[in-house]
């Protein structure tokens, strides 16, 4: 009989969780998180926020300032070391054993386990089969592409059935193309597992697409939690507004004047063009066609420049008067977060 | 870039010049070794009972030699390897003073160090008068070049994340340090190897104070016969010498390179 892909997914529950570095810098301020069972919470930051930092913690690898506690389910981890904890991490630069074969590779925590041999060979080949890199099994990891050493090691930190799945930046260091198909095919993948899991990304789109919950941190802290699209639409700061998508901010006497609002906060995709004469007057700067759709760079009379991203046949040139308004199914949501 | 045909004589001249300059007084005294009589120079005719006598006088030495040598290796191999282990994983102020401490005795003159062993380790008759007390005097000085090594190709093969790979997948820190450590530092280890077999060897102002009429090495031999027989005996002595010495050092540079190439290969694909 296979073993099952993984083992019941547990939650993680980190209380009171902060990191001081020994010359004083403060990682991470003090922070309370639950990634629910089953689910996979993207921590979604600028780099240097201490996303890796509170991923280094729930691994074991870093210990955090005293006072915090990490409960996996029921058991409390904190003073547990990384070899104890079960738990599954793919590197940034996935850290392969450039000594071993890919076999010996996914095979390698199974043989620290004690699985007998004839056992641990069924488990590798099963993992390979689950990246679809059964007839890599002998490679040596130099004779590897970047995304087949990222399946390398994905399938090295799931054949240990971990209790939890830690994802350092996986697709970083892949170029714009492969990363694109391999994010569909881990999200996939995570979706079969089952198992608990947290990703570090600096990508929106990344975490939206992979994050059940995104959590986005900045500057050491937990700026906001919750499902991709309440972050989009309900941004509970600028800086969260801001990193998901691009965020265009309008204010001032024009505003005022043509709309009854002191400012006026929106999304690229999320404004009409109309003709002049109705809504906002501006003048359109620039006009790049992107394709599926044309990039717009705007200006009011008082020279705020905004950007609109609108279909494919909108057929306004550089020099044009328009009009803007805001298009009807935007959300009301963000003009609040202009305010804050 | 396009070298002229100047540079390149002129660069090939300097080469063979300083060979020469290096190799001539060594080819020399070779043949020395191998004639009759030096004075009278090679019309004497050429002969091998010189190294015949240095053969039956002095090969004790030798293999001696040999053995402190090996035994160096490994003890160097033993505390070394995790000692440049340790350094790398803890990158501190201390770290850089422990090293800074571990290569003092190859700055200090080695008849200091000598003097220093026998004054702490002298009154203890069976050490002061057995080969372990050279190697002791060997390790001391060879050390900081295995721990150098070993560091130089753990530093260049993110290792520390390797290690840290490994510790989640559930290894311990012995399982850690045999299963990706030992093998990822494999050339540093190689080549700090070479190092300590070739010093060791050659080894001889710690030695000339810590050897005892039973324990002479090679070079102490070398200068004993220097000092007390005829010359055509010492220089026999040198072609013994570099006859034992070359093959060794052919073998192990052949096997440095050969796993620096593989080395090589195999840390390009942590990157």
């Amino acid at each position: 009989m296979t073993a099952p892909l993984a083992t019941d997914p547990l939650s993680i529950t980190l209380t009171h969780c902060a990191k001081t570095w020994p010359d004083g810098t403060r990682a991470l301020a003090p922070l309370d998180l639950e990634v629910r069972p089953g689910e996979t919470l993207a921590l979604l930051g600028p780099s240097g926020c201490g996303k890796t930092t509170l991923l280094r913690l729930i691994c074991g690898l870093e210990r955090a300032d005293a006072g915090a506690t990490i409960h996996f389910g029921e058991q409390a981890v904190t003073d547990v070391a990384p070899e104890s904890r079960g738990v599954g991490v793919v590197f940034q630069g996935y850290a392969l054993f450039p000594n071993m074969s890919v076999a010996e590779n996914v095979g390698y925590g199974l043989k620290i386990r004690g699985v007998a041999a004839a056992a641990r060979r069924d488990r590798v080949r099963e993992m390979l089969a689950l990246v679809e890199l059964e007839a890599l099994a002998d490679r040596r990891i130099d004779q590897l592409s970047g995304g087949q050493r990222q399946r390398v090691a994905l399938a090295r930190a799931i054949a240990i059935q971990p209790r939890v799945l830690l994802l350092d930046e996986p697709l970083t260091a892949l170029d714009a193309r492969l990363r694109q198909q391999l994010r569909v095919d881990l999200a996939k993948l995570l979706r079969r597992l089952g198992i608990t899991c947290v990703i570090v990304t600096h990508d929106q789109e990344e975490a939206m697409m992979l994050g059940d919950r995104v959590a986005v941190m900045s500057a050491g802290r937990l700026e906001q939690l919750g499902e991709p699209e309440t972050l989009y639409r309900a941004p509970a700061s600028p800086f969260v507004a801001d990193f998901l998508g691009t965020l265009c901010r309008l204010e001032g006497a024009v505003v005022r004047r043509h709309l009854g609002v002191d400012t006026l906060a929106f999304r690229p995709h999320e404004i009409a063009i109309v003709a002049p004469g109705e809504g906002l007057p501006a003048t359109v700067q620039a006009r790049f066609f992107l394709g599926s759709q044309v990039r717009l760079e705007l200006a009011l009379e008082d020279g705020q420049r905004f950007t609109a991203l609108v279909a494919s046949n909108a057929p306004w040139q550089p020099d044009a008067r328009v009009g803007v308004r805001m298009a009807d199914a935007a959300p009301a949501a963000l003009e609040e977060v202009a305010s804050c | 870039m396009t070298h002229s045909r100047f540079d390149t004589r002129l660069g090939l001249g300097i080469t063979l010049a300083v060979t020469a300059f290096l190799i001539g007084p060594v080819l020399l005294s070779v043949t020395a070794g191998l004639t009759q009589n030096y004075f009278v120079g090679l019309k004497s005719g050429l002969t091998f009972q010189w190294v015949v006598q240095v053969w039956d006088l002095y090969a004790d030495t030798i293999w001696r030699s040999y053995g402190v040598a090996l035994a160096t290796l490994a003890v160097t191999t033993v505390i070394g390897v995790p000692a440049a282990w340790v350094l790398t994983l803890f990158p501190g102020r201390l770290s850089r003073l422990l090293e800074e401490l571990l290569t003092l005795p190859v700055a200090v003159p080695g008849l200091a160090t000598a003097l220093a062993l026998i004054v702490s380790w002298g009154s203890t008759g069976w050490l002061r008068s057995s080969v372990a007390f050279i190697v002791v005097g060997h390790v001391l000085f060879t050390l900081p070049f295995m721990i150098r090594a070993v560091r130089a190709s753990m530093q260049g093969a993110e290792l520390v994340v390797l290690d840290e790979a490994a510790a989640t997948l559930g290894a311990s820190r012995r399982q850690r340090f045999f299963d990706i450590i030992v093998p990822a530092a494999k050339s540093g280890i190689v080549t700090g190897a070479l190092t300590v077999v070739t010093l060791s060897i050659g080894e001889f102002n710690l030695t000339w104070l810590l050897h005892t009429p039973l324990t002479k090495t090679l070079p102490v031999g070398l200068a004993n016969s220097y000092a007390s027989m005829r010359l055509e005996v010492a220089s026999a002595y040198t072609l013994v010498f570099l006859l034992m010495l070359l093959p060794l050092m052919v073998g192990l540079q052949w096997l440095a390179t050969r796993t620096h190439r593989t080395g090589s290969l195999a840390l390009g694909a942590s990157s």
